[in-house]
């Protein structure tokens, strides 16, 4: 039944990484296959859960500090645990949305380091010291919408809007990382970022607009 | 009026989508939830002999398992909640409820189950055979909600030639004028096998659903693409009255069809929660919507087609085999024939069709139910005689295309607007079609160029349904919506039209909507192109009720007689004398005091029961606006559009690159155009997807899905479609709407798809494919001059 949805077999250790280099899917792959812990199935605990979290084995330390849109927030990770299932289930960021769970869609997209990255694929122990953004991190203090979110808005990006949080991610990404870009490569840009409303014109109207005003 | 009406604005729930806020079925979170894993079939037919839970039951963690004697059987071949007999791969037989969802995962591995593996098909025409197998144990067809079992002589199969479809007896047909005299009137004549792929939906958000129990009542987070409709279907999911359920669904990640009406599947948790007393989440996989996601039916068919020398199509003569799953599925292949009747308007015509089970996903609904497949299927064939005519693909289309006296279906019903060679022209035009035909062929190293034209066409518009509101004593316009938020921003933009009669700064409106216990009006659900005809009428009825009862409330307050009053500036006044008047919010205050109908304590009879709670909901809060949309309505509503596509094509790799597109379309007045925009690009990505990439495989040794993840069953991708698109609209009203609105949302898929197939046969210099999706490998085995690796009837190809 493997190709209906694998088991999960949490405790083993993940070793966390020596550098703060960026690290690929690849790696990711063999650090989940290391500890026992399939992709398709990654688990979690329920935040708000009454009943006691079981005890684990392995030998990664399970608080972490993660710097999250500017705060540090402490929080307890379990050794196979992906940075989506951190933000949505222990630190209440439901912006970041999983699409697929197995690095397909983007839906998950996050900014770590001003890199956007899969939070679907990423290892929450892999990012410590390490600055984390979510779409919630993009407003001003004072409501002021990134200019990204308002460009999107302005050209109607989102249909349903469940790919939008990371489409809006990967927007931002580029932007940090090439202020002008022309439309061809936004579209490279965007690419990991599924849309099944097909709105990726009205997305790179929106990237092109912030870019313009920005 | 046009104040708000054909203007872009800002929907309100936009907002919510761009800064992460809004909240999808998964982002809710209840104390003590716990988590739901379905146990799946590993068979794509089986019986379940034996359950040994032991194992999983003694895991700490585990709270309880749920198995299908525990939940409502459906009757005949209906989806299932939970099944002891699955009929494909991933169906559930059990679920789990566990503190965590990795226990409940590990108890599910620690299941036992003892399988009887029953026999199965996933090719229509196998179990068509005389000695083929049966996706049921009592049968391979359904009608009228009966299992049968139908099966063709060998004499059926023999008399087809190579290669062609087989042409049993039918399951279902119609006809119109005399097939034989309209071929023998015609100058050239087709006949074509074809083969269209099942296809999933891959709608971006699983179906994650989570439920608790309070009081007796069920409140359930899900994803659906309507609210009020889906509603008592839930309800009877769970096994309660519809005023025990409290459904919220405020928004829906993407549904394309399947998420229109009620599915099993979102009852379980509601169903566990009950078993256990605690609320509890049940999140669906990527690979699961796979199963559990539901899915566009194939076709096998066959079309017999006579054209006259102008073009002119005298006679079609369709027969379509339906690939259905294992239950009741689609209506597609009937959809698909009338899709013809309209589109190509022939003068005589003749349908059969025959649905066949097969233990694959269940089938429904997506965009396009029939008409996308036969658009995709039959377009180019429209241009293969063109070419054998020397006709040009724009002008054989335009000879036949429908007008407003056209006829619909098989039972020949009256439409009440068709703009198609508006389209077609104003299309031709925008898109520089004669300038870019010239140039179809050329090559350049090893690409060469194409253009295409496509088609399709969707009933788009009912009616019947309710529609309220509440005037506030603040002043404020309450429009209360049961629609449901897809994604299209319909519900938002048929709201403005009670805005629009009741003269209301939008600003001063808010849409009621996503939560049950608000008080939401029966609607039709948002499916079917259908909202944008459907909800501007139950709107436009609520708040002409409401401008009757401002006026009424005015004579009685202020003297005279309603009909000396008028409403403006959100007040209502005397025309006479414009300073004898009542803010909106003084009428609000006098409904209030005056009771009865003016505050909603006296609804009308002929309203839905659901209309009714929801008035009861709002009733004694203002000025209440109800009314079941009466309005008359003669005729089928068509939706049509047309897609303009430029490519070059790769000979040497197969690749295609979509160098433009344009999509028009005939949806009456346009009431937002930038919603109005999104549809026709966002339908035509996934035209595009649909013609060259999409596509279900299905081992036929093991019935095993060998396309259960994006990469493998192709939606495209930014790099897979134009970076820009264009679009147009005929923008000419529909006389049986009383703001002149169609829907749109599904042909705008299927002339894309249909385009862009044309444009690769024009590439090609006039091969026709007669499959969907057109691969790469297909593209090079003709270039190549070398046959392809499948047959043209085979199903479940690469």
């Amino acid at each position: 039944m493997s190709y209906v949805d694998s088991s999960v077999a949490a405790g083993m250790t993940v070793t966390p990484p020596t550098t703060h280099s960026s690290w690929s899917r690849r790696d990711f792959i063999k650090g989940v296959i290391a500890s026992g812990v399939s992709v398709a199935g990654m688990s979690y605990f329920g935040a708000g859960c009454t009943t006691p979290l079981p005890a684990q084995t392995g030998g990664v330390e399970r608080l972490l500090s993660l710097t999250v849109n500017g705060q540090v927030r402490r929080v307890d990770v379990l050794p196979g645990e992906t940075l989506a299932m951190t933000l949505r289930y222990k630190l209440g960021l439901t912006g970041t949305k999983l699409g697929c769970d197995r690095a397909e869609c983007g839906a998950c997209t996050v900014l770590i380091d001003d890199v956007n990255h899969y939070s679907c694929s990423t290892l929450t122990h892999r990012v410590r010291d390490r600055e984390i953004t979510t779409v919630e991190g993009l407003e001003s203090p004072d409501g002021t919408l990134h200019p990204v979110q308002q460009a999107f808005i302005d050209e109607l990006g989102p249909q349903c809007g469940f790919c939008t949080p990371g489409q809006v991610m990967s927007a931002v990404a580029l932007l940090r990382a090439n202020a002008n870009p022309t439309r061809q490569e936004a579209r490279e840009a965007m690419s990991g970022n599924l849309c099944r409303c097909g709105a990726y014109d009205h997305y790179l109207n929106g990237v092109m607009r912030a870019a313009s005003e920005a | 009026m046009a104040d708000l009406l054909g203007k872009d604005y800002a929907p309100p729930d936009v907002s919510g989508k761009v800064t992460g806020r809004a909240k999808y079925a998964e982002d809710f979170r209840m104390d003590g939830m716990l988590f739901c894993r379905l146990l799946k079939s590993p068979m794509p037919h089986c019986r379940v002999r034996g359950v040994d839970a032991s194992g999983a039951l003694a895991m700490e963690g585990v709270v309880a398992i749920l198995r299908a004697d525990e939940v409502p059987e459906q009757a005949g071949p209906a989806n299932n909640i939970l099944t002891d007999e699955p009929h494909f791969v991933g169906e559930p037989i059990l679920a789990v409820a566990a503190v965590t969802e990795t226990i409940a995962q590990n108890a599910i591995e620690a299941i036992v189950l003892d399988l009887e593996p029953l026999p199965f098909c996933v090719d229509p025409l196998e179990s068509l055979r005389p000695d083929g197998p049966n996706a049921r144990t009592d049968g391979n067809t359904v009608s009228s909600g009966e299992v049968q079992e139908h099966k063709w002589t060998e004499a059926d199969f023999e008399a087809a030639g190579e290669g062609q479809l087989p042409m049993g007896e039918p399951g279902a047909e119609w006809s119109y004028g005399d097939i034989d005299a309209g071929f023998a009137e015609a100058s050239i004549m087709l006949d074509e096998t074809f083969v269209t792929a099942g296809t999933s939906h891959h709608s971006m958000e699983p179906r994650t659903a989570m439920a608790y129990w309070e009081n007796g009542k069920c409140y359930l987070h899900a994803s659906t693409q309507s609210q009020s409709f889906v509603h008592p279907g839930i309800a009877a999911y769970i096994g309660i009255e519809p005023e025990n359920l409290v459904y919220i669904a405020e928004y829906c990640g993407g549904g394309f069809g399947s998420k229109g009406g009620p599915y099993p599947l979102l009852s379980i948790p509601a169903h566990m929660s009950r078993k256990v007393q605690r609320p509890v989440l049940m999140r669906i996989s990527r690979a699961e919507e796979y199963f559990l996601g539901s899915a566009r039916p194939g076709f096998q068919g066959r079309i017999k087609m006579g054209f006259r020398d102008d073009g002119r199509i005298t006679a079609v003569d369709v027969y379509i085999v339906q690939e259905n799953g294992p239950n009741q599925g689609a209506g597609d292949m009937g959809a698909a024939a009338s899709a013809i009747s309209i589109v190509y308007t022939p003068l005589n015509m003749r349908y059969r069709g025959m649905s066949v089970l097969t233990n694959t996903p269940p089938r429904g609904a997506q965009r396009g139910p029939g008409q996308n497949q036969i658009a995709t299927a039959v377009e180019p064939l429209i241009d293969k005689a063109a070419k054998q005519l020397g006709l040009d693909q724009v002008a054989i289309r335009h000879i036949n295309a429908p007008t407003h006296d056209s006829l619909y279906g098989g039972n020949r019903g009256p439409i009440t607007s068709a703009y198609m060679r508006e389209a077609l022209e104003q299309g031709a035009e925008r898109f520089g079609w004669e300038e870019r035909r010239a140039r179809s062929g050329q090559r350049e190293g090893s690409k060469v160029r194409g253009v295409g034209v496509g088609q399709a066409f969707h009933s788009a518009g009912s009616s019947g349904f309710d529609g309220l509101l509440v005037i506030t004593p603040e002043g404020k316009l309450n429009i209360h919506s049961g629609v449901g938020n897809l994604g299209t921003y319909s519900y938002s933009t048929t709201s403005r039209v009670a805005a629009e009669v009741l003269k209301c700064r939008w600003e001063n409106c808010e849409i009621v909507r996503g939560d049950s216990s608000r008080g939401l009006p029966w609607t039709l659900g948002q499916f079917g192109s259908n909202t944008s005809f459907t909800m501007t009428r139950t709107n436009f009825a609520a708040a002409n009720d409401a401008v009757r009862k401002l006026k009424e409330i005015a004579a009685r307050r202020l003297g005279g007689s309603a009909t000396d009053y008028d409403i403006g500036n959100e007040t209502v006044f005397a025309r006479g004398n414009p300073s004898r008047r009542l803010t909106y919010a003084q009428a609000a205050q006098a409904a209030i005091e005056m009771g009865g109908a003016y505050s909603g304590h006296e609804p009308p009879e002929d309203i839905n029961a659901l209309t009714r709670r929801a008035v009861e909901v709002v009733a004694g809060t203002g000025l209440v606006g109800v009314a079941r949309d009466n309005l008359e309505r003669n005729g089928m509503v068509p939706a049509l559009a047309a897609g303009f596509v430029e490519i070059e094509l790769d000979l040497e790799t197969g690749r295609i690159e979509i160098l433009d597109y344009l999509g028009v379309a005939d949806c009456g007045t346009v009431l937002h155009p930038q919603g109005l925009a999104t549809q026709i690009k966002g339908g035509g990505v996934m035209g595009f997807g649909m013609a060259v990439s999409e596509r279900h495989v299905y081992d036929r040794h093991w019935g095993l899905p060998a396309a259960v993840g994006f990469y493998q069953a192709k939606p495209p991708s930014y790099l897979d479609v134009p970076s820009e698109m264009d679009w147009h609209a005929v923008d000419q009203p529909d006389p049986g709407n009383p703001v002149g609105s169609k829907g749109i949302g599904e042909p705008v898929m299927g002339c894309s798809g249909a385009a862009l197939l044309c444009a690769i046969s024009d590439a090609l210099g006039g091969h026709y494919f007669n499959r969907t999706p057109v691969m790469a490998d297909m593209i090079i085995n003709v270039a190549s001059e070398r046959s392809q690796s499948h047959g043209p009837l085979q199903v479940n190809t690469q």
